[in-house]
C-alpha cells in the first residue's frame, strides 16, 4: 500500500532533511552567487552539510562518546565516521584556504572578485586574440 | 597596537595556557580525545593571537617564514619516516608493533611519533596560511581599526 | 634486499614520491628538488612496471597498511587493471618531470621552482594513490591530495597569462563539488553496508542492490567522479585548466588526471557495483552512451573552431573521453578492453602533443594558431612530432590511435551496433579537420614574422620523441597493450575483486 505522507518516516529521518536543506543551500549559493568569495562560503556550507550527514549517521541511540570506559554494557557511537570526517574537514580547510588564496590573486590581477566582471575581462582577452589572428590574414574566409 | 593595553596584557596571559593546552591535546591524544590535527591548530592559534595583537612583524621575527616552511616538510617527514622505520624493523608500513618488544607499547610510541608529525605539519600549515593572507599588502593601519 | 622491495612494492610505489615532496622542500634548491622528484617518479615507475609484469596473468597483490587485515585496515590492492593505469601514470609523470626542468624556466619565476617540483610530485602521489588503494575513503583522500596540488599547479600558469587564476578557481569549485558528491555517495553505501573496503563492498552490495540508498549512492559517485573525468556536460573546468597551466602540467594533467578518475568510475561501476544490477544497465544505455556520443561530436566540433592550440587539444580530450565511455557502455569484454587501450594510447598521444605544443610555446611564447605560421621549417622536429601525434589522434593505421579505435569498433560489431561503429569513423573525420588546421599553418603558411625561431632544445625534444616513438611502436606492435587490456577487461567484467590467486604481500600480520 502506498502511503502519501508518512509522518513517522519524515520525522525519523530528520537528520537527512536537515542535511538536504543545508547541502542545497550551499550548492545554490555556489551556482547563483556571482561573488567569488560568496561561492567559497557556499562551498563550505555544502561541505559542512556532508560532515553533518556522516556525524549523524555514526550516532547510535543511547551510545556515548567512543572512549573506552569500564562498564562493559556501555553502548558506543560509531567512531569511524568521526575519523573520516576529521580527514574531510582538513581537506575542506585546505580547499578553502587555497580558494581564498586564488581569490586574493584574482583580486590583485583582475581588480575585481565579481565573476561576471572576471569573465568579461577573459572574453576581452579572447577577443583581442581573435582580432590579432584576423589581422594576420584578412582575406581568409573559411577560418574560424 | 601599542595603545590597546588591555588586549596586550590579556594576550600575554592567554598565550601560555593556550600553548600548554595544545601540548596537552597533542600528548594526551592516545589516551583521550585529541591528536595532532586539533593540537596543531590550537598551538598555531596562540601564535596567531600574538601576531594579531603584537603585529605580524613581531611574530615573523619570532618564527621566520623559512622555519614555518621547513616545519611543514619536517612534520610530513616524521610521519613517513616512522612508517619507514617500521618497514625496516620487519613490519608492514606503519605497523607499530615492531617498534618495541611489547606490542602495545610499540603502538603507543608509534602513534605518538605519527601524531607529533601531524601536529607539526598542521601547526606550520596554519601559520603559513596566516602569514600568506595577513602578510599580503595593504596592511591595516592602526587608525583603521 | 630484492625480496624487501618486492614484498613492499605496492607501498613503496606510493611512499617514495610521498617522501620526495617534503625532501624537496627541506633542501630548498631547485636542482636538488628536480633530482629528488625525478628519481622518486622513476622508482615509482620501475615498481609499477614490476607489479604489472607480476599481475599481468590475473594475479592479485594485496598489501595491508599497518599490518591490519582488511576490511578493518586500509588495503592496497593491485590487479591487472590498476597496475596498467599505475604504469601509465608513473611513466607520463616521469617524462613530464624531465620535460618540466627546461619548460618551466620561461613560465614560472625561478624562486618557485622548488615548490613546483614538490607540488608536482605530490600530485603524482595522489594520482598513484587513487589508483592503487582498495579502500573507498582512501580514494577520496588521495583524490583531494592530487586535486589540491593540481589547482596550485594550474594557478602557477598565471605568471604568463592571468586567466590561469580564473581557470584554477573554476577547477577548484567544480572539483570540490565533484569530490564532495563522491563522499556523499560513499556515505550512502557505508550506511547501507557498514564497510568501506572495496572488496568487502562488492560482496555485500548484491544482496541489497534494490535499496534506494545504494542506488542514490551510485548516482552520486558517478556524478562526482564524472566531474573529475569531464564527462561531456560536466567538462567546463577542463579547457581552461589545460590551456593556461604551465606546459609540463598540461602534459601531466591531460595524460593522466582524467584517466585515473575514469579508472575509479570503472572500478565502481563494474567491480563494486555489478553491471548486472538493473539500474546500472539503464544508466549505461540511457545516460552514458548518449553522453559519450555527444561528447565525441560536440567537443570535436568545438575543437575545430579554437584558435589556441592547447585549448583545441583540451576539447579534443573531452571528445576522446567520449570514446572511452563509449567502450564502457558497449558492455562487453572488447568494449572495456577498448576503453583501457584507448586510455593508454590517448595518454601517450595527448602527452606527446602537449609536449610538442609546449616546445613551441617555449620558443615563441604563445600557443595561438597564427603564431605558428611557417614553423614547419624552423622547428622541423617539433612540427613532425605534432604531425605524427595528430595522425595518432585521428587514428591512422600504424599509429597507436588506430589500435584503440579498431578495438572499439570490433566491440561495437560484436554487439552488432553498426551505427556506433560508423559514428566512431565519422567522429575521427572531425579530428582530421582540427589536426589539418594546425598542419596547414605549420607547413603551408609563410612565417608571419621576420624573426627566426630556433628548434626547441633537446631536453624538450627527447621526452616528446620518446612518446611519439611509443605511439608508433604501440601502433605497430599492438599485442602488448591489447593483451594486457584484455586481461584487465576480463578481470573487470567478471565483477568483484577476486583474482586467480590473491598474494598477500608484506609481512604476515598479527
Amino acid at each position: 500500500m502506498e502511503r502519501i505522507f508518512d509522518a513517522e518516516f519524515a520525522l525519523g529521518h530528520m537528520n537527512y532533511w536537515l542535511f538536504v536543506i543545508l547541502m542545497m543551500t550551499g550548492l545554490y549559493i555556489v551556482v547563483a552567487r556571482g561573488n567569488l568569495l560568496k561561492k567559497i562560503v557556499g562551498l563550505n556550507l555544502f561541505q559542512v552539510a556532508v560532515f553533518m550527514l556522516y556525524i549523524s549517521m555514526g550516532k547510535i541511540a543511547g551510545g556515548t562518546a567512543p572512549i573506552l570506559i569500564d562498564n562493559p554494557d556501555q553502548l558506543y557511537s560509531n567512531p569511524l565516521p568521526h575519523v573520516l570526517i576529521l580527514t574531510a574537514i582538513v581537506v575542506g580547510v585546505a580547499t578553502t584556504s587555497l580558494g581564498l588564496a586564488l581569490i586574493v590573486r584574482i583580486n590583485e590581477t583582475y581588480g575585481t572578485i565579481e565573476e561576471d566582471e572576471v569573465l568579461e575581462i577573459d572574453h576581452q582577452m579572447y577577443a583581442a586574440e581573435v582580432a590579432e589572428m584576423n589581422k594576420n590574414k584578412p582575406v581568409k574566409t573559411d577560418a574560424a | 597596537m601599542e595603545h590597546h593595553l588591555i588586549l596586550r596584557v590579556v594576550t600575554k596571559i592567554l598565550v601560555g595556557p593556550i600553548l600548554l593546552y595544545g601540548l596537552y591535546v597533542q600528548f594526551h591524544g592516545d589516551f583521550g580525545p585529541g591528536g595532532g590535527f586539533q593540537a596543531g591548530v590550537i598551538f598555531a592559534v596562540a601564535f596567531m593571537l600574538y601576531g594579531i595583537v603584537f603585529s605580524l612583524r613581531e611574530l615573523r621575527k619570532l618564527v621566520p617564514d623559512w622555519i614555518v616552511h621547513q616545519l611543514i616538510a619536517i612534520g610530513l617527514l616524521l610521519y613517513t619516516c616512522t612508517g619507514l622505520v617500521t618497514l625496516f624493523l620487519g613490519g608492514n608500513f606503519l605497523d607499530y608493533n615492531v617498534l618495541w618488544s611489547v606490542a602495545y607499547k610499540g603502538q603507543h610510541y608509534g602513534i605518538i611519533a605519527v601524531e607529533l608529525g601531524v601536529g607539526i605539519t598542521v601547526f606550520a600549515v596554519m601559520l603559513a596560511i596566516y602569514y600568506a593572507f595577513a602578510g599580503r599588502p595593504p596592511q591595516l593601519d592602526d587608525k583603521d581599526w | 634486499m630484492l625480496s624487501f622491495f618486492s614484498a613492499h612494492s605496492p607501498l613503496l610505489a606510493i611512499v617514495i614520491p610521498l617522501l620526495a615532496a617534503p625532501l624537496c622542500m627541506v633542501f630548498g634548491n631547485k636542482s636538488v628538488a628536480f633530482v629528488i622528484s625525478f628519481l622518486a617518479a622513476a622508482a615509482s615507475f620501475a615498481l609499477s612496471v614490476f607489479m604489472l609484469l607480476w599481475v599481468k596473468d590475473g594475479t592479485v597483490l594485496s598489501y595491508h597498511i599497518g599490518g591490519w587485515a582488511p576490511p578493518l585496515g586500509i588495503e592496497y590492492r593491485v590487479d591487472t587493471a590498476n597496475a596498467f593505469v599505475l604504469s601509465i601514470v608513473s611513466a607520463i609523470g616521469m617524462l613530464a618531470l624531465s620535460y618540466a626542468r627546461t619548460s618551466i624556466t620561461t613560465e614560472i619565476n625561478e624562486k618557485h621552482h622548488t615548490l613546483f617540483y614538490a607540488c608536482f610530485i605530490m600530485c603524482f602521489t595522489g594520482l598513484m594513490g587513487v589508483t592503487i588503494t582498495g579502500d573507498a575513503f582512501n580514494i577520496f583522500v588521495f583524490l583531494e591530495i592530487s586535486s589540491l596540488s593540481t589547482y596550485t599547479l594550474v594557478a602557477l600558469g598565471a605568471e604568463k597569462d592571468k586567466r590561469a587564476l580564473s581557470a584554477a578557481y573554476d577547477y577548484l569549485i567544480l572539483g570540490t563539488i565533484g569530490a564532495t558528491f563522491f563522499v556523499i555517495g560513499l556515505g550512502f553505501i557505508y550506511m547501507a553496508t557498514g564497510t568501506l573496503n572495496l572488496h568487502d563492498l562488492s560482496q555485500r552490495l548484491p544482496e541489497i542492490s534494490d535499496s534506494r540508498t545504494v542506488r542514490a549512492g551510485f548516482a552520486l559517485i558517478v556524478i562526482g567522479m564524472g566531474l573529475k573525468v569531464a564527462i561531456y556536460p560536466l567538462h567546463r573546468w577542463l579547457p581552461g585548466a589545460y590551456t593556461y597551466s604551465p606546459s609540463a602540467v598540461s602534459v601531466f594533467l591531460a595524460a593522466t588526471a582524467t584517466k585515473v578518475a575514469l579508472y575509479v568510475i570503472i572500478r565502481f561501476m563494474f567491480s563494486v557495483y555489478s553491471k548486472d544490477f538493473a539500474f546500472e544497465a539503464i544508466t549505461f544505455q540511457y545516460v552514458i552512451l548518449p553522453l559519450a556520443l555527444i561528447a565525441m561530436f560536440a567537443a570535436a566540433f568545438v575543437a575545430a573552431y579554437q584558435i589556441n592550440i592547447k585549448r583545441m587539444l583540451a576539447y579534443s580530450s573531452v571528445s576522446q573521453i567520449g570514446y572511452m565511455l563509449l567502450g564502457l557502455s558497449i558492455l562487453n569484454v572488447e568494449g572495456v578492453s577498448g576503453a583501457f587501450v584507448h586510455m593508454f594510447n590517448h595518454a601517450i598521444t595527448k602527452g606527446a602533443l602537449f609536449m610538442a605544443i609546449g616546445a613551441i610555446v617555449f620558443r615563441t611564447g604563445s600557443a595561438l594558431l597564427p603564431n605558428m605560421a611557417g614553423l614547419g621549417k624552423q622547428m622541423p622536429w617539433t612540427s613532425a612530432a605534432i604531425v605524427v601525434g595528430g595522425l595518432s589522434l585521428i587514428g591512422i593505421p600504424g599509429t597507436a590511435g588506430f589500435v584503440s579505435k579498431w578495438v572499439l569498433m570490433s566491440a561495437a560489431f560484436e554487439r552488432e551496433w553498426w551505427p556506433i561503429a560508423l559514428l566512431i569513423v565519422a567522429s575521427s573525420l572531425i579530428a582530421v579537420v582540427y589536426i589539418w588546421r594546425v598542419v596547414e599553418v605549420l607547413y603551408l603558411q609563410a612565417p608571419a614574422k621576420e624573426s627566426v625561431v630556433q628548434e626547441a632544445p633537446l631536453s624538450l625534444l627527447v621526452p616528446t620523441w620518446i612518446l611519439i616513438i611509443a605511439t608508433i611502436v604501440f601502433g605497430l606492435y599492438a599485442d602488448f597493450a591489447i593483451s594486457i587490456s584484455t586481461t584487465a577487461a576480463e578481470y573487470i567484467m567478471q565483477g568483484g575483486f577476486g583474482g586467480k590467486e590473491v598474494i598477500i604481500l608484506g609481512v604476515e600480520g598479527r
